[in-house]
């Protein structure tokens, strides 16, 4: 009763056990994909590796990623490493890799061409260290996006918004019929990559790379990142009684009409799918806040610690091939709400809001996120400032902009 | 120190005071001015107390349409046991999808191990204190008391390299160990507290006989120290039993004890949250120390007593 | 007491057995505490990021740990709830001692009420007063719900006031042990003196201040070791209960050390905060317990 699949994975892998070879390999697997449609996807993804006659072990560990990975590190310089474990690609894992702990696999890579079908490139770049291929990026997820309830402008009696600006706009009309019209949960991250969504929708791409990858502290002091800050303050009047933590506790108020709005990631797509809302009908989505159409190519990738047991080794190949596999790609990517890492795979079945996003990706429309470009310990302090920002008004917006400024001054 | 009261009292004979019950002024009639104001704030504070059980009892007994309705205080209209049977057996955190049940046992592999170890040495640490100074004795007890004081969470570094150094990193065995280390220092306090206010002249008889450190030890100390490892016991299951921080950095998945999955249960957020089966979970996950600390009422306040009056 | 053991010339092997039982102890006390905390203490001067290595950077994981709003917010609120913690503790948990030691019937009920939450740990504390503190269907809307509309008790949401809601949570769970601390220093205390104070006509409340609590250091001084260990490791009540939030209005320090440690990857600011965290510890701690523990064993 240990690891009970959902019966139809078990299923599934038992059908195909009998076909492939004996010799079932166990494999852990740990990640922080706990909420409703990332379960689902998950659940895929088990199924998948299943059915290549191993088992997939989950060690999910609940309380989003902040919690997961000391969890995570410990274990592989702890010297008891799991067989594969998410991360954001990007420099989460650098260190780890650094000492020796990870495994590299750009044998398989160059077998399996990863170079080729992997878009846009700059996934596997960051999977990249010293030449060599240390992660499977398995999805892109991108934070751009303004999730708005229908429900909720129809009952204010005000049109759904097409940007950011109508959006404000709107908020008085929302307050006056009691919905809180930016839902914005608790947790430190959330206020960071809202900011970070606003920096990258109102001043543009040049400018989020002027400030994230150049670092360049007198810019973040100037005027120009004086508008964005402008344009955090009013997200922050906007979101005054939310009380809610969690971001899917944040997309459920969207869900349900209690909120106007939220900016959130593309997984928030997942919770409206799992509550059974369409995209269009129930909810409209504007990526890029409806002003800067972009898909930042952050995402979720896999990696394999470094094994001495051969059969494990062997498995965690396995793993490998299958995460980009074109089917599982498309199976995992449309219960997650998140785009696929291959071009060429069929998503017919993607719905409104996921087509606008791959249209965005097929114009090439990218650009790099905050995990690639800056140190978790920037980023951390980033969180800090801007949760404080959001639930202190106090916080004057030039206050907070000279912070802004230290904190990009000192990033590494 | 305030020996003048405690000195000439043996363990054994603070329980028997503890026995004749309490001091204090004399009961007078029951509806007294005096009585009304005592029955009274006791109860208004038991009162307090007992609210968020109550609220935790109520709710979990609720199903959802219920809780998103009514008061939480209100009991509920409709019982139902639902919760119950999916905090236990149901509840999903990623793939696996069967509640608590299968961090009981862990728990259980984890904490009695854990509790005799750390118990065993404690006594003997505190005996040896008390009784058999030797020195730089004082240095070593007081490091550990300022042990106590030091956040766990400094810690997880160095014995992730401690464990792995030895070999015992990701095993039940490395974890039962850094329960030991963590539990040493209030325990220690308490044992010795209590062997030192042992009557010395049964140790000096014991010595006249010729019985040696383990002699005395087993066979005077231990048979009259049930109370001070009560509390040691209650202190431990509780401490042990509700730890998350070491279980779930100093294991593996498949002997994660149960508040992991307590936590994931409760921070795995499927939609809406389900306070019912949260609070199913958590009354569930407490009931351990819970019944521990019901069945052992009068033996704790006992022990404490004894261990803790001393100083 | 005085001497308990006979006085032998050969020093070594003085006590050999007690040695050898104590080496558990002594490698506790000196590999983990000590070294441990050596171990921290010099990485803290390195800029040691996911993993520990050796890069000096001397004072610089200090000068930006005291630049750091979050520090300061988080200092300040763990001296707020620690000195209120420590006199709530101390206070209800002697009041309610006393109240229980008047000869009341149903001792034994009202002492394991007040216990119970004891058994709990602080994740479970924390999600059950989150639970009754939340406005929207807490305390506050209950209140509301009876028709006082104006009712505002929102701890958890207002940044000025969390820190006590965190404290009421604090208080509901560690009183009931201190109150059977101070019970048992108590009925530890003479029926003679007692009967003395009132053959004297001393008032009841003036026997409690000026004789019974001096006859009970011993239980006050476990007693605030207890429970100030406990104030200083606070972490899973405040994780379990606000995150830290609002914003970063209910930080402590032992949350700035863990996330640091490792949401940040930033090992030497982590352990830059935790070694302030001990420097603080050990100017209090370590005088008075050698006085305590030490010199004055035998009083």
């Amino acid at each position: 009763m240990r690891y009970c699949l959902t019966t139809a994975a078990l299923a599934a892998g038992v059908a195909f056990m009998t076909a492939a070879a004996a010799s079932a390999t166990d494999l852990e697997v740990t990640h922080w994909w706990t909420s409703g449609g990332e379960a689902a996807a998950v659940g895929e993804l088990a199924k998948a590796f299943d059915a290549t006659g191993n088992h997939w072990v989950d060690g999910a560990i609940a309380g989003s990623g902040g919690t997961a990975r000391p969890i995570m590190i410990s274990r592989i310089t702890g010297g008891d490493p799991m067989g594969a474990t998410q991360f954001n690609h990007g420099r989460q894992a650098e260190e780890l890799v650094q000492a020796g702990l990870m495994r590299d696999l750009t044998d398989i890579a160059t077998k399996e061409k990863w170079t080729e079908i992997v878009r846009p490139k700059s996934l596997l770049d960051s999977c990249t260290i010293d030449g060599k291929i240390y992660c499977v990026p398995v999805n892109i997820h991108s934070w751009q996006w303004l999730w708005l309830s229908n429900e909720a402008f129809e009952k204010a009696g005000v049109a759904v918004p097409k940007d950011w600006n109508e959006f404000v706009a709107a908020a008085p009309a929302l307050e006056k019929a009691g919905i809180v019209p930016l839902a914005v949960g608790g947790q430190p991250w959330q206020a960071s990559g809202a900011f970070d969504v606003l920096l990258a929708a109102v001043g543009g791409k040049d400018t989020f790379l002027k400030v994230y990858q150049d670092k360049d502290a007198a810019f973040a002091a100037g005027p120009e990142i004086g508008k964005v800050f402008k344009a955090a303050d009013d997200a922050r009047k906007m979101s005054k009684g939310t009380n809610v933590q969690d971001w899917n506790q944040a997309t459920n108020m969207v869900i349900t009409g209690k909120a106007g709005g939220q900016i959130m990631g593309d997984w928030a797509q997942g919770e409206f799918q799992v509550a059974g809302k369409v995209a269009g009908k129930d909810y409209s989505c504007l990526p890029g806040l409806g002003l800067n159409p972009m898909i930042a190519t952050g995402g979720d990738a896999f990696y394999f610690p470094l094994l001495k047991d051969e059969a494990k080794s062997k498995a965690q190949e396995a793993l490998a091939t299958t995460l980009l596999d074109p089917k599982t790609q498309v199976a995992f990517n449309l219960k997650k709400g998140s785009l696929p890492v291959r071009g060429d795979v069929d998503l017919n079945a993607a719905n409104d809001c996921m087509k606008k996003g791959l249209d965005i990706l097929a114009k090439g429309n990218v650009m790099p996120w905050t995990d690639q470009l800056m140190s978790q310990d920037t980023q951390k302090q980033k969180e800090d400032l801007f949760s404080e920002f959001f639930s202190n008004q106090g916080l004057t917006v030039e206050d907070a902009q000279k912070r802004f400024a230290d904190i990009v001054s000192s990033a590494d | 120190m305030a020996d003048t009261a405690t000195l000439d009292m043996a363990p054994a004979a603070t329980a028997t005071r503890i026995e004749t019950g309490p001091r204090g002024a004399k009961p007078r009639k029951t509806f007294s001015r005096r009585n009304i104001f005592l029955y009274g704030t006791l109860i208004v504070v038991a009162v307090y107390y007992l609210l968020p059980l109550y609220v935790m009892v109520v709710t979990s007994l609720k199903g959802m349409p219920e809780i998103r309705l009514g008061n939480i205080f209100s009991p509920p209209v409709e019982i139902t046991f639902e919760p119950w049977v999916k905090a236990w057996s149901q509840a999903c955190t990623g793939l696996n999808c069967d509640g608590l049940s299968r961090g009981f046992w862990n728990s259980v592999r984890i904490t009695v191990p854990s509790v005799i170890l750390s118990i065993a040495l404690a006594s003997i640490n505190g005996y040896a204190l008390a009784n058999w100074r030797f020195k730089g004795a004082d240095l070593f007890f007081t490091i550990l008391i300022v042990g106590a004081f030091i956040p766990y969470q400094v810690m997880i570094y160095p014995i992730v390299i401690l464990l792995r150094e030895i070999g015992l990193y990701g095993s039940l065995w490395g974890l039962v160990i850094v329960h030991s280390i963590f539990g040493m220092p209030i325990l220690t306090l308490l044992f010795r507290n209590y062997f030192t206010s042992v009557p010395e002249e049964l140790f000096k008889a014991a010595r006249v006989d010729g019985a040696g450190f383990w002699g005395i030890y087993f066979r005077i100390m231990l048979p009259m120290s049930l109370p001070i490892f009560v509390v040691a016991i209650i202190l431990q299951v509780t401490g042990i039993w509700n730890d998350f921080l070491f279980g779930v950095v100093y294991t593996r998945p498949d002997t994660y004890p149960m508040t992991v999955q307590l936590n994931n249960i409760v921070n795995s957020v499927q939609g809406v949250k389900e306070y019912n089966v949260n609070m199913a979970a958590t009354i569930l996950t407490g009931l351990v120390p819970l019944i521990v600390y019901f069945a052992s009422g009068k033996l704790f306040v006992r022990g404490i007593a004894a261990g803790a009056v001393k100083g | 007491m005085s001497e308990t053991y006979p006085k032998r010339p050969s020093q070594l092997f003085r006590n050999l057995s007690a040695k050898i039982a104590s080496v558990p102890m002594i490698l506790t006390a000196v590999v983990v505490f000590a070294g441990g905390t050596a171990w921290t203490v010099l990485y803290s001067f390195t800029n040691s990021k996911l993993l520990p290595r050796f890069s000096f950077v001397g004072l610089d994981q200090y000068y930006r740990l005291w630049a750091a709003p979050r520090w300061g917010v988080a200092v300040e609120n763990l001296a707020i709830y620690g000195v209120l913690s420590l006199i709530f503790s101390l206070a209800i948990g002697f009041l309610l001692a006393a109240l229980l030691d008047q000869k009341i019937r149903f001792e034994d009920t009202f002492r394991t009420i007040f216990l119970y939450p004891f058994a709990l740990s602080f994740i479970v504390t924390g999600l059950v007063w989150q639970w009754l503190l939340n406005p929207d269907f807490g305390v506050q809307a209950v209140v509301r719900g009876l028709g006082w509309e104006s009712f505002t008790f929102n701890p958890l949401y207002d940044a000025s006031i969390v820190i006590y809601g965190i404290l009421i949570a604090a208080l509901w769970q560690g009183t009931g042990l201190v109150m059977c601390l101070m019970l048992a220093g108590l009925r530890g205390i003479d029926e003679d003196i007692w009967k003395a104070a009132r053959v004297d006509g001393i008032p009841m409340w003036k026997t409690y201040l000026f004789i019974v609590i001096p006859m009970m250091r011993p239980v006050f001084i476990t007693t605030i070791v207890i429970i100030a260990s406990g104030i200083i490791k606070v972490y899973d009540l405040v994780v379990a209960q606000t995150s830290g939030g609002p914003g970063i209005a209910s930080e402590v320090p032992a949350k700035y050390v863990y996330d640091y440690m490792f949401f940040a990857q930033n090992l030497g600011q982590g352990f830059a905060a935790s070694t302030m965290m001990l420097l603080s510890v050990i100017i209090v701690v370590v005088p008075w317990a050698y006085l305590e523990f030490g010199r004055a064993r035998r009083g």
